[in-house]
Parts: C-alpha cells; structure tokens; sequence
C-alpha cells in the first residue's frame, strides 16, 4: 500500500514535471513570435521573418514534445489516481473538459496552418493563426491552472454523504482567488524561461560572430522581453501569490520560509538548512523584519511559525519544500539582476561588445528551467499531505486495483522514453541553431 | 441529461475513430506498400496537417468522460491500466515517428522513423479494436472470484491476458479470441479507410493497386463482421432487444452494412471522395450501432454479484452536466469553424506540400 502511494506520486512528478519543460517554452515562444511577426508586418524588414522562421522549428519540435508528454497527464487522473477522479472529476473534469475543448482544438488545428499555410495564406493571415496558437495555449494554462487552484484552494462544492464531491456553483471555479493570481504568476514564468532562451542563442550566435544581424535581433527581443517578465514574475505576480499561501495555507508558508517559531517582526532566511530533528534552521543568514514587511507591508507584524501548528498537519516533506521555494526566490532575483544590466547595455547599444555579459547569459539558459520547476514544486509539495487542500489526503486518491509492480513498472518505462524523447530533442534543436549558424546573412 | 452526454461522448469518439482511423490507415500503408521516398513523403503529406488535430477528439473525448461520467473513466481506466499506458506510448512514438524524421537527412534514421510510424499504427489499430472488444464482452466489476469479491463494485483489473483466452473464464484478460477478433476488424476497416483517404487526397503510384486490394480486405471484412455477430451471441445475451423494442434503429446497422457492400464498388466511384465517405458512414454506424445494442450499459459485468455501469448509475450529478451543456454546445461550434477551415484550406490533393522541412 505504503510503495503503490509512492510510485504512483513519482510517477506523476516525473511526468508532469517532464511534461512542463515544454509548455512553459510554447507559452512563451508563442508571443514572442507573434511579436517577430507582427514587426514583420509593420517594417517589413526580411530579417524578423527570418527570426520568427527560425523559432517557428523550435517552436514545432517543442510542441511536438508538448503535446505527446501531455496526453498522458490526461489519461493519469483515470489510471493512477481513479480515487480522486471518482469523487472529484464532477467539478475538476469540468475545467479539464473546457481545457480541451476550447484550447486544445484551437491549437492543434491553427498550429498546421501556421506550420505549412504561410504560402496559401499570406502574410496577414498568418499573423492571424500565429496569434490564435498563442491564444490557444495561454487558454490551455488558465483551465489547467483552473483545476490546479481547485486543488489548492476548494470552491463551489459540496459534499455528498458517499465523500463525492458535487459542483454547485460553476462560475466559482473561475473566480477562484487562487486562480488569477497563480496563473499571471505562471505566464510570466513561462515568458522569462523564452525570454532567456531567445537571448542566449542570440548571444551564442553574437559571440560566434556568425549570423550577427540575426543574433542581435534575438539579444534585443529577448533582453526587452526578459527585462519585463523577469520583473513583473517577482512584483506583483509572486508577492499576490505568496499572500494567498499565507491566507489560505499559513502552514504551508511557515514550511516555505522555514519558519519555526512564530515571529514578531519576522525575518528573511537568505541561507540555512532545515533541521527537522531538532526544528530549526542550521547556518542561517537572514534579514530582520522582511519577512512580516513582505507579508503583511508592516516590519513589526509577527507572522506564525510551523510550531503553532499540529505536527500532522505539516507539509510533509518541509526540507524540499522550503528549498524549492528559496531556490525558486534566489533565482529570480538572479535573473533579475542579470535582465537588469543586459538591458542597460542594450540600452546603451554597448551589450554585442560585452563578451561577459553574454556569456553569462548563454549560461543561463537552463536555470528558468529549474525556476519553473521549483515553483511547481513548491506548490506541490505544500499543498501535501492533501490532494484537495483540507478535505482529501493525497493516500486516499488512488486506483484500489492497480498494484504497485504494474506502476514500477510503467513508471520505469516512461522514465526510459522520456530520457530518449529529450536527449533526441537536445540534438535536434542543436542541429537547428547549428544549421541556421551557418546561413548566409541578409543585410538590412 | 444522461442521455444527452452519452450521445455526445459516442459522437466525440466515433469522430475521433473516423479521423484518427484514416491516419493510423496511412500509417499501415506506409508500413507495407510505401517503398519509394517519393510515395513514403505523399503519404505523410496527406495526415501531415491533420494528425495532431484528430488526435484532440481522443484527449477532448477523455475530458468529457471524466467530467460527464467520472465513475467509468475511474473505473476503466485503471481497469485497463496497462494496455492504456501502452497505447500512449504507441501514441508517442507514432507522432515522433511522423515529426523527427524529417529533422534529420540519413537513411538510417529514416528507417528507425518510418518504422516506428509504420508499427505504431498498426498496432494502435488492433488496440482499438481490442478495446471495443473489452467493452462489449464486459469486464468482472469488483474483481468477483469463487463468489468473493476482491474490489469495490464499480473496480476492477483486467491482465493482458489469461492462460485460455476464453471470453468466459471466470478471470477474464484484455485479449481473448472474441477481443482478438474485434481487433483484427478493427485493423481491416482502418487500413481500407485510411487507403481510402489516400485515394481522395493524394496521387500516390500505387492508387490503383490499393483499390484491388480493398476488394480483398473488405471481403475479410464481410467474414469476420458475421463471425463476429455470431459469436457475440455467445459472449453476451439478447443483443437485439434494444433494436426489437425500437424498430426505427435498424437504421443504424443497416447503413453500417449498406456501406460495407458499396465498397465492393470502389473501382466504379466517379468521385475519388466517395469510398472514404463510405468507410467512415461504416465505422459511425458500426460503433453507434454496437452503442444501441448495450445500452444502457456503458460497462458490462461478467459476473452475476455486480450490476454493470450504465448511463444512469455513473453519471455525474445534473447541474453539472447542465452546466456543461451550455459550455460545450459553444465549444462544439468553434470546434466545427476551426476543422472547415482547416480542410478547407489544405483542400485538394496534398501531394505537393512542404512538410517536416518548414
Ligand atoms: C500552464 C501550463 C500547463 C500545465 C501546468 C500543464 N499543461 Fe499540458 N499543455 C500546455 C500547458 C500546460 C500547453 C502549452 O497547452 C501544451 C504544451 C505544448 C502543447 O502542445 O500544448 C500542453 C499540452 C497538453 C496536452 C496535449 C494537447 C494537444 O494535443 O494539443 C494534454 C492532453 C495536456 N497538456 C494535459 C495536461 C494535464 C492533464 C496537465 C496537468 C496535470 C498539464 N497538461 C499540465
Ligand atoms: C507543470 C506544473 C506542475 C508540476 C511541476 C507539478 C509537480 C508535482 C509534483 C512534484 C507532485 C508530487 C508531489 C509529491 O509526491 O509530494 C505532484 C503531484 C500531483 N499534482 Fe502536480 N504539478 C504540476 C501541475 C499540476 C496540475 C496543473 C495539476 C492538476 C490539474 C496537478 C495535479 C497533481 C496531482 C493530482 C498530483 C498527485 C498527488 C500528489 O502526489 O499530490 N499538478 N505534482
Ligand atoms: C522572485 C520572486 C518570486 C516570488 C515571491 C515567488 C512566489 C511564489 C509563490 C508564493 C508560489 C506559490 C507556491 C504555492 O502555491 O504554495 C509560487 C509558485 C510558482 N512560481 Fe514563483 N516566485 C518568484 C519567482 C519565480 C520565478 C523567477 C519563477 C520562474 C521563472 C517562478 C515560477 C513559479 C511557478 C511555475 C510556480 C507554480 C505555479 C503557480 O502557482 O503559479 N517564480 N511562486
């Protein structure tokens, strides 16, 4: 009983977690193509057609990847989790439900046509169904997001006497207060991982001195883009969402910040390790008041600790959770610092000859990655030991036949496609940005 | 309301069939009669724009199972946990299949990718056909064994198979020889429909020589469709009550079997279109037909302790479906807008598209 409850939860965050590298790219890229476009269309300068070609088949291969690693997420609440489907899917197959019909058909069908169209279309038309796959995955994320806020925080439900949850009031599902704010949160997320990734094969291609114009192109799209999510992720996106945890879930953001003792004008752990033995921070570095002025806009305010709380209604894994949140922090503060200065030398038109600085910001390619995925972490693992935050363990969610050797053993097999699926993927984009490297320039 | 959902979700996934169906046809083609490069890139081009599309019926069919009848989806998808997980990794490797081999200009990798496609359609084809065979045979809800049951009434777990393959042991699996034979007609009526499609969307070299052997597959379709309503006979009772007690729903199987027969014709269609309308009117009416016949069971029980989930006993409650109803009627127009301009679009013959090199 104890290992099907533990496969069946790798199984998931090693799909899920797989799974979202690839939307947060899509997202993304998405607008940040749109974006090449429409410049094309305005200035008709053949050189963002040719930017928004290139990220068209990054873009392609990424869906591709996207869309195979996501059906399964779909079919998993029937497999692996048929408790949790039986008694919640009358109020979250709703959201799913909405998620396919609205979203899915609209990027499935515009993306062939963005794909292969553009000659029978034209070029206004094209825009058009660039625009509707954007459209169509940005939907995508607020229905799943939807379902997603539903688990976090309950809404427009009762409770019927066999334990099935009952929908009884649908437009609570979208104006859930956890709902808006966790996905502007997410968007801007997903708009700083494509933001890095435009500006560091731009600045891979400026410091190889090859396809300069290109490259330049990418630096100045990625570094605008990056400069405006990078800090709109942080304030007032991540402050609105940090406020809901504390509202919502206040143990939970005890775990996070690694508070223990509740605290009068608390302070901000920058560095320290949870001791769950002892319950305490070891080699702690932190900052008085920040934590009550973050919270609650007032330094003296005192904010609770986990002690307050009865040990089983404790995250259950608090060392992981409060290190996905302060990675997650740390990072963005990172990649605000370095949006900061590349934006100043964009500025200054200084940022090609800064061969530091664009070094650094090939480097940091993968981190928005880990950012992305320490902040679902971060949700995720606070929102344990509930499925549905207060009303059902996550131990009673699962499917009562399918043994624990049957998810080893699709476990082990998806962990085996999904190293292939990704190592393919890595080459062939590498040989995408390798190929184009080598085409001849276009002035203008 | 019931009735209205179940409808709906029959008609989300014979859609899906019907378009799905024509590219996993293409796929088998591909497998065993595309040997030229040439043909091999007219046979992708014709599902190129389409495939990833038609596979959105089977995620939005999930979507509304979950939501309209969350016990069944529950219930038989952990039921058939292991053949499901396979055929979402079919389903993967089918669309890598399809979308990395063009990324790449080796022979060696168009080999893996071809194959990969080729396989992965053929067997999702028989995998389909399985699973309707699961359905209409029933399954041994709560895991009934020498009068004890082992689950919950509405769970159960079916193994890939059983020493006998006999579709009356009492511990039945997913292939038996009644499964088995559904399947096998399954993958006839989907590689006839997909050769069909290729007819009315390409000009592949090998066009006439499909049309001869559609006379052949369809024979063995007219063979096993009557071995099959023989023996389901044998498998479950009475499949004609729902049809007696409401004679206008002979309809339904009747245009199944019309259109089997007028594909006897395919060398004497004036339109290039109108086999293909025929294989799909055939896999409409065969799954609705099939639908009637068990109603108002969706999943039957083998055994004689458990009732079966019908329309009735697992749907959700009535304001969320009345809810739904609105939502989904607006989604199903948009849907209907986006797949005519889709088709109207790439209309024609799409021998000559750039596709996998965009
Ligand atoms: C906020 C973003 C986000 C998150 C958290 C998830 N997804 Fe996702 N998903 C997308 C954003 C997305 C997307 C951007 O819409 C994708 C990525 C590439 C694509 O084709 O669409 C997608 C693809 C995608 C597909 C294929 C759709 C198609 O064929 O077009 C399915 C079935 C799912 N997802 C289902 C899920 C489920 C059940 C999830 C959670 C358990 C999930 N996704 C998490
Ligand atoms: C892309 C972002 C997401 C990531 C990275 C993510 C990550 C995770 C992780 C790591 C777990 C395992 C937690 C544990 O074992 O302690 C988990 C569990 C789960 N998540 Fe998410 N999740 C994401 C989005 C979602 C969404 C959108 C939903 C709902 C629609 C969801 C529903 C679930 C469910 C049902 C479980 C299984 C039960 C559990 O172990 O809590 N997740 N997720
Ligand atoms: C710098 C300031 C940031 C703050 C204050 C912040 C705060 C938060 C909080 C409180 C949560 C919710 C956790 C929960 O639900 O329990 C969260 C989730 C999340 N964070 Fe952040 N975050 C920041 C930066 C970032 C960065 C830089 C990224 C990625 C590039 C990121 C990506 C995410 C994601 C993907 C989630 C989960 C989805 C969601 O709830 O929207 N965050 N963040």
């Amino acid at each position: 009983m104890e290992d099907m409850l533990f496969y069946d939860r790798m199984q998931f965050a090693f799909t899920i977690t797989f799974h979202y590298l690839f939307p947060q790219l899509t997202m993304g890229l998405s607008l940040i193509i749109v974006f090449f476009k429409g410049k094309y269309l305005l200035a008709k300068k053949e050189n963002y057609n040719k930017a928004a070609h290139f990220w068209m088949k990054i873009f392609a291969l990424n869906f591709v990847i996207g869309v195979i690693t996501g059906i399964p997420m779909e079919f998993q609440f029937g497999t692996n989790w048929a408790r949790f489907s039986e008694l919640t899917g009358s109020v979250i197959g709703q959201t799913l439900a909405m998620e396919g019909m609205f979203s899915f058909f609209l990027e499935s069908s515009f993306l062939g046509l963005f794909l292969f169209g553009e000659k029978l279309l034209g070029q206004k038309l094209h825009f058009l169904t660039g625009f509707l796959v954007f459209l169509g995955s940005w939907l995508s994320g607020w229905f799943i997001i939807a379902t997603n806020a539903w688990m976090q925080h309950p809404v427009g439900y009762e409770i019927l006497e066999n334990g099935k949850f009952v929908l009884n009031n649908f437009s609570a599902l979208f104006t859930n207060p956890w709902l808006l704010p966790a996905y502007l949160h997410n968007q801007m997320a997903s708009l700083v991982t494509s933001a890095f990734v435009v500006a560091g094969i731009g600045a891979f291609y400026v410091l190889q001195n090859k396809n300069h114009s290109l490259g330049r192109m990418f630096l100045r799209m990625g570094v605008q883009f990056g400069i405006v999510a990078t800090i709109l992720v942080a304030v007032p996106t991540g402050d609105l969402v940090a406020k809901n945890v504390v509202k919502y879930q206040p143990v939970t953001f005890a775990a996070m910040e690694g508070l223990f003792e509740t605290e009068q004008s608390a302070s901000i752990v920058l560095i320290g390790q949870p001791n769950m033995q002892e319950k305490k921070l070891d080699n702690v570095i932190k900052v008085p008041g920040i934590l009550s002025f973050l919270t609650y806009k007032s330094f003296e305010k005192e904010v609770i600790g986990l002690n307050e709380f009865d040990e089983k209604l404790w995250p259950t894994n608090v060392p992981g959770l409060y290190y996905a949140y302060h990675i997650m922090v740390g990072l963005g503060t990172i990649f605000i610092l370095i949006m900061f200065l590349s934006f100043l030398n964009l500025w200054k038109r200084k940022l090609p000859n800064r061969k530091w600085l664009l070094w650094i910001l090939i480097l940091a390619m993968p981190f928005p990655y880990i950012a992305n995925t320490a902040g679902w972490y971060t949700a995720e693992l606070g929102r344990q030991p509930w499925l549905v935050y207060n009303l059902m363990e996550t131990q009673h969610g699962t499917s009562p036949t399918v043994s624990s050797g049957n998810t080893l053993f699709t476990l082990l097999g998806f962990i085996g496609l999904y190293l292939l699926l990704g190592m393919l993927f890595l080459v062939l984009v590498g040989k995408i940005v390798y190929k184009e490297m080598k085409e001849k320039e276009i002035s203008n | 309301m019931e009735l209205f959902w179940y409808i709906v979700l029959l008609s989300m996934l014979a859609i899906y069939v019907v378009l799905d169906g024509y590219d996993f046809g293409v796929g088998i083609i591909h497998l065993f009669f595309a040997k030229k490069e040439k043909d091999k890139k007219i046979l992708k081009n014709a599902i190129g724009p389409f495939w990833d599309a038609n596979e959105v019926w089977l995620i939005a069919s999930g979507g509304v199972l979950f939501f309209a009848f969350p016990l069944v989806y529950a219930s038989s998808f952990s039921g058939f946990y292991l053949p499901l997980i396979m055929i979402l990794w079919l389903l993967i490797f089918r669309a890598i299949g399809l979308e990395f081999r063009g990324q790449l200009n080796n022979q060696l990798w168009f080999k893996i990718w071809d194959t990969a496609f080729g396989v992965s359609s053929f067997l999702l084809a028989l995998f389909f056909g399985l699973a309707l065979g699961n359905v209409v045979r029933g399954v041994n809800l709560g895991g009934v064994e020498n009068g004890i049951a082992k689950y919950d009434e509405s769970y159960f777990f079916l193994p890939l198979w059983n020493s006998s393959l006999n579709p009356h042991a009492e511990s039945l699996g997913i292939i038996d020889w009644f499964t088995l034979l559904l399947g096998l007609i399954s993958l006839l009526i989907i590689t006839i429909h997909g050769a069909n499609w290729l007819i009315f969307k390409t000009n592949c070299s090998f066009k006439e020589k499909l049309k001869n052997y559609i006379l052949y597959w369809n024979s063995g379709l007219v063979l096993l469709t009557i071995i099959g309503i023989i023996t389901w006979h044998y498998v479950r009772e009475f499949p004609f009550d729902n049809f007696n007690k409401n004679p206008i729903l002979w309809i339904v199987p009747l245009i199944s079997i019309f259109s089997m027969l007028m594909l006897f014709r395919i060398k004497k269609f004036k339109k290039e279109s109108t086999g293909f309308i025929y294989s799909s009117l055939f896999i409409i009416a065969s799954f609705f037909s099939t639908a009637i016949a068990m109603f108002p069971d969706i999943l039957p029980s083998s055994n004689n302790m458990h009732e079966p989930l019908t329309v009735y006993n697992s749907a959700a409650p009535h304001y969320g479906l009345m809810i739904g109803s609105y939502w989904w009627i607006f989604a199903i127009i948009l849907v209907m807008v986006y797949v005519f301009v889709q088709y109207k679009i790439f209309r024609g013959k799409l021998d000559g598209i750039n596709y996998g090199e965009h």
